[in-house]
């Protein structure tokens, strides 16, 4: 599905050779977006009006000679918690219905500084809470593969809008796997760099020590180009990695001396939940090609994985109960009022404004951070927290990256699991590591099983994201 | 502790020693230019929510930054009060559901405060412990006094505050107020926190107990809205009594349980505020948007030497190396702005005296005049440099002593680009007559019909010429240099 459609790099070239215009290119899109939207649901919102001005403007640009940017007239979808000037940024909640940021983040300026045209925002899980677009207020975004089948989430309709090739760039959040999760259910790439490689100035806040903007395309090189604009030092964000910007190595296709980390746990059956084996058997697939890239596949081993889920839902919940206590009606949102108490309308506000899934975390938040808990839950988190970075950095002393699996399984069926929370966090048990030691995490599609596409996980070390992503190029290049 | 000083409060009633037990938790606002995690400003009394950003009205996604300027003062602040600085300490949400508070949480130091220790000596010798300082948010302000609706005003919201907690060693009213005295002036010489209590950049909540003399501690409470520190010193004391009566009533119903209590200043009285059963949980943790504080030696070093000389060396230096007295060190240390000018005087080769005086006679009580427009002493457009000038004038005989006064006004009056000392004298005619022909003139003038001082004198009576002085002076316009009148007059009258 994808090979037909241009990528990133591909749109700019064609664009800034003359091929096309900016205003052609998303023309195509928009009709792309209003042929396939009603059916799959990625966007919520869609500028065409002033996508298309922008795409003017660009043409008209260099027409005047002027150099264009490395994302010169690239159409890109926001998730709907990233804050752009003009754009209703509801995080997928009835309680922000309308709310248009007074300011826009810092990652969607350095798209749009770079010649990208914002098209409009996507669907999403309430806030970020879901795996797989159920728990939207607005509308449920649909698996391109097959719409009876979830996108995965949170990012659904990012992840959507890229996959149908309404878009060739889309930006997502992935907090525990919210961006490789529907990148693997839905067949593209998607990258969640270190913890602080792209500022999180103007992201809405769910686990702030976790969130990551991360991008979706179709290619890994698609990515690298939308990172080399994305990634920098930000002063607005004090948690931001004081590096400059990533930049593209050259190609090189073979990882000659490479050793590629397969973590037992991750392929063991019954870790947390069970390896499809349709699975276990397009990644088993997937390691022999990297040997024939010339790398080695050692067996390492992460043993306090097993704690991963139990330890992310503690820490990101109480970080979420504490980000989502500023939705009180106050100064925007929709208020409800009760009565004419203060506290009255704070509550109500909440309580009609938030959904089940929603409340669910920020009570399971205020819990574990309460008098009493907060040593036995949240500080406990905290250590093994801790200790699963540490045994990647063990692991990593051994190979160069890390490969798994990205989810356990393919797409499952929208309504399989909505009613079985518990069922939805185990689904991220391959993703939340990565999330809890702030490493580079990378996935990619490494086949088919069932028509349903498969995705592969490439970790690094902290920092090391380039590395991460040239072993991603590397295994395309050989599979395209 | 001396003889002198027995902080017992004895019962009228019953004869018994009580003693109080109280520790203050003072909260200043930090003399930064913006506020503590962004780059607004904020001026007390500006327009409601006109000082206000993305971060100060909690829109999502907008991330704290630290001031580093905040973080200095803070450092200072704790340098000067002789604290221990953490090396390293960390920021912690503490949260509570409120209209004024924008974010749900407040962005505070909970276990790990950057400052721990060091205190404050009283005159008495008795040490007050300082437990631990650390930084924080200012919430915004609610305003509920408009009808049926609350107002927010955001301005404050985020404005750097350090807190100071001290040990519950603080033994009687005179010594909370003692105790904030000082504190209040280590603070506003260290440059950290104007300390105004009127515009909210200084403010205490006191925790009070009583015991009978030699008894173990009981239970505490906690007095707010005291607004300045005589109300403190009179909050404590109503307090001590109220509890001291309601143990001595032998009603364990009237005994004081744990609560906040409010100071009304008009009734001189406390009353229930919220009690503790209502205690909230705060859920603190540490802030994930900001890394922990890091503090290294060289950033120590540095706030250490910009720390100016503390108000009570400067005033043993004052009396001891300056002979000054004790009253009048005292005043000139009463504020920084006033001390530092006495300084700078003594730089430019002012005697001490001369410059004590003049600094205290004159122009202290100049702040506050309307005329003149001076809102505190650091605008006073006279350079010590000025300042030499007209007294070299005076001591020259130049001009008189008065018309030193006078010019001086003026030149404060002028405005810090208005014109020099000189350009003043020639402006105002200031200079003194020594003209003998005219002094002489206005003399005889003035003995025209003075008769009776003028046997007086021939007399013998010295003393009379004072009274043939005045008129010619007023004569003058004060111009005449009152030796050479005093010359001429005895050479008229001898005659």
């Amino acid at each position: 599905m994808s090979a037909t459609l241009p990528g990133v790099e591909d749109t700019r070239a064609r664009i800034v050779a003359g091929t096309t215009s900016a205003e052609a290119n998303l023309r195509e899109c928009l009709e792309r977006i209003a042929a396939l939207n009603p059916k799959l649901q990625a966007f919520h919102s869609v500028a065409a009006q002033s996508s298309l001005a922008r795409a003017t403007e660009l043409d008209a640009l260099l027409k005047s000679g002027a150099q264009p940017g490395a994302l010169h007239g690239v159409p890109v979808a926001l998730k709907s918690n990233l804050c752009a000037s003009g754009h209703e940024t509801n995080c997928g909640s009835r309680l922000l219905a309308g709310w248009q940021a007074p300011y826009t983040a810092r990652a969607v300026e350095r798209l749009l500084d770079a010649g990208a045209i914002l098209v409009g925002m996507t669907h999403m899980d309430e806030f970020g809470f879901g795996s797989s677009g159920e728990n939207s207020a607005y509308a449920t975004a649909r698996n391109p593969h097959d719409p009876e089948r979830t996108a995965g989430g949170s990012s659904s309709g990012s992840a959507v809008a890229v996959a149908s090739g309404m878009v060739p760039l889309a930006l997502g959040s992935d907090t525990g796997g919210s961006v490789r999760q529907p990148a693997a259910l839905c067949g593209i790439a998607g990258f969640k760099p270190s913890y602080g490689r792209i500022p999180r100035h103007g992201l809405v806040a769910f686990g702030s020590s976790l969130d990551c903007i991360s991008p979706f395309a179709r290619s890994v090189t698609d990515l690298e180009c939308a990172m080399e604009v994305l990634s920098g030092h930000d002063a607005l964000d004090a948690t931001s990695i004081e590096e400059p910007p990533l930049l593209r190595i050259a190609s090189e296709g073979a990882l000659d001396g490479w050793r590629i980390g397969v973590p037992r746990e991750c392929f063991e059956a019954g870790a947390g939940s069970g390896l499809d084996e349709g699975v276990r058997t397009a990644l088993e697939a997937a390691l022999r090609c990297f040997e024939q890239l010339g790398a080695q596949c050692v067996e390492v081993s992460l043993p306090h994985l097993r704690h991963a889920i139990a330890t992310y839902y503690i820490i990101a919940c109480a970080e979420a109960s504490s980000n989502l206590a500023r939705f009180d009606g106050v100064r925007y949102g929709v208020r409800h009022t009760a009565g004419s108490s203060l506290a009255a309308m704070m509550s109500a506000t909440r309580e009609r404004g938030f959904g089940a899934e929603v409340k669910r975390r920020v009570l399971l938040g205020t819990f574990v951070l309460s008098a009493g808990y907060h040593e036995a839950w949240y500080q406990r988190a905290q250590r093994v927290r801790a200790r699963i970075a540490q045994d990647f950095e063990q692991a990593f002393e051994q190979c160069e990256v890390l490969v798994t699996p990205t989810t356990p399984s393919t797409a499952f069926r929208l309504g399989e699991k909505s009613s079985d929370p518990l069922a939805m966090y185990l689904s991220d048990v391959l993703t939340v590591p990565a999330s809890l030691a702030g490493i580079p995490a990378l996935s990619i599609d490494c086949g088919r099983t069932q028509g349903l596409p498969v995705g592969m996980q490439i970790l690094g070390p902290a920092r090391a994201d380039t590395r991460v992503l040239r072993a991603g190029r590397a295994f395309e290049r050989k599979n395209a | 502790m001396s003889a002198a000083h027995d902080p017992a409060l004895v019962s009228p009633r019953t004869g018994r020693r009580w003693l109080a037990v109280i520790g203050l938790e003072t909260h200043v606002q930090l003399k930064t230019r913006t506020k503590l995690f962004c780059g607004c400003e904020y001026r007390f009394g500006a327009e409601p929510n006109t000082l206000t950003c993305a971060l100060c009205t909690a829109q999502p996604g907008a991330l704290p930054v630290l001031n580093r300027e905040a973080l200095a003062l803070a450092v200072r602040a704790g340098l000067a009060l002789g604290a221990d600085i953490a090396p390293l300490s960390k920021f912690d949400r503490k949260h509570y559901f409120y209209c004024d508070l924008p974010k749900g949480y407040q962005i505070s130091q909970y276990d790990q405060p950057y400052c721990k220790g060091g205190g404050i000596a009283l005159a008495s010798g008795r040490f007050i412990r300082l437990e631990r300082i650390h930084m924080e948010e200012d919430a915004g302000k609610a305003i509920h006094d408009r009808g049926a609706s609350t107002l927010v005003d955001l301005n404050r919201a985020g404005v750097p505050l350090i807190e100071m907690v001290t040990q519950a060693d603080i033994q009687t009213a005179a010594e909370a107020f003692e105790y904030l005295t000082l504190l209040k002036e280590r603070l506003q010489y260290a440059g950290v926190s104007d300390c105004d209590m009127e515009k909210g950049s200084l403010r205490c909540d006191v925790n009070i107990s009583v015991r009978p003399a030699g008894e173990a501690w009981r239970t505490k409470v906690e007095i707010k809205n005291l607004n300045s520190f005589r109300f403190i010193a009179a909050a404590i004391e109503h307090e001590a009594w109220r509890q001291i009566e309601a143990y001595e009533s032998e009603d364990p119903a009237q005994y004081p349980v744990q609560e906040t209590r409010l100071y009304d200043p008009e009734r001189n009285q406390t009353r229930t505020m919220r009690g503790k059963e209502s205690a909230r949980d705060y859920r603190y943790f540490p802030d994930p948007d900001l890394p922990p504080v890091v503090l290294d030696a060289s950033f120590l070093e540095r706030e250490r030497s910009n720390l100016s000389e503390p108000a009570d060396s400067r005033r043993a230096r004052y009396r001891e190396q300056l002979g000054l007295s004790p009253a009048d060190a005292a005043e000139l240390t009463s504020e920084r702005a006033a001390s530092d000018y006495f300084e700078a005087c003594l730089r430019a080769g002012i005697d001490a005296r001369d410059a004590s005086s003049w600094i205290r006679n004159e122009l202290l009580g100049w702040v506050g005049e309307p005329e003149l427009g001076l809102r505190d002493f650091a605008q006073l457009p006279i350079s010590p440099r000025e300042l030499s000038e007209v007294l070299e004038l005076i001591r020259s005989g130049r001009i008189a002593s008065n018309a030193g006064r006078k010019l001086l006004r003026a030149r404060a009056l002028a405005g810090p680009d208005g014109p020099g000392i000189a350009a003043l004298v020639a402006q105002l005619g200031l200079e003194q007559v020594q003209d003998d022909a005219q002094l002489e003139e206005w003399c005889r003038a003035a003995l025209i019909g003075k008769e009776k001082i003028i046997a007086d004198y021939r007399s013998g009576k010295e003393a009379a010429l004072n009274a043939l002085l005045g008129p010619v002076m007023k004569q003058s316009g004060g111009r005449a240099a009152p030796e050479k009148v005093r010359e001429i007059l005895k050479r008229l009258l001898s005659g």
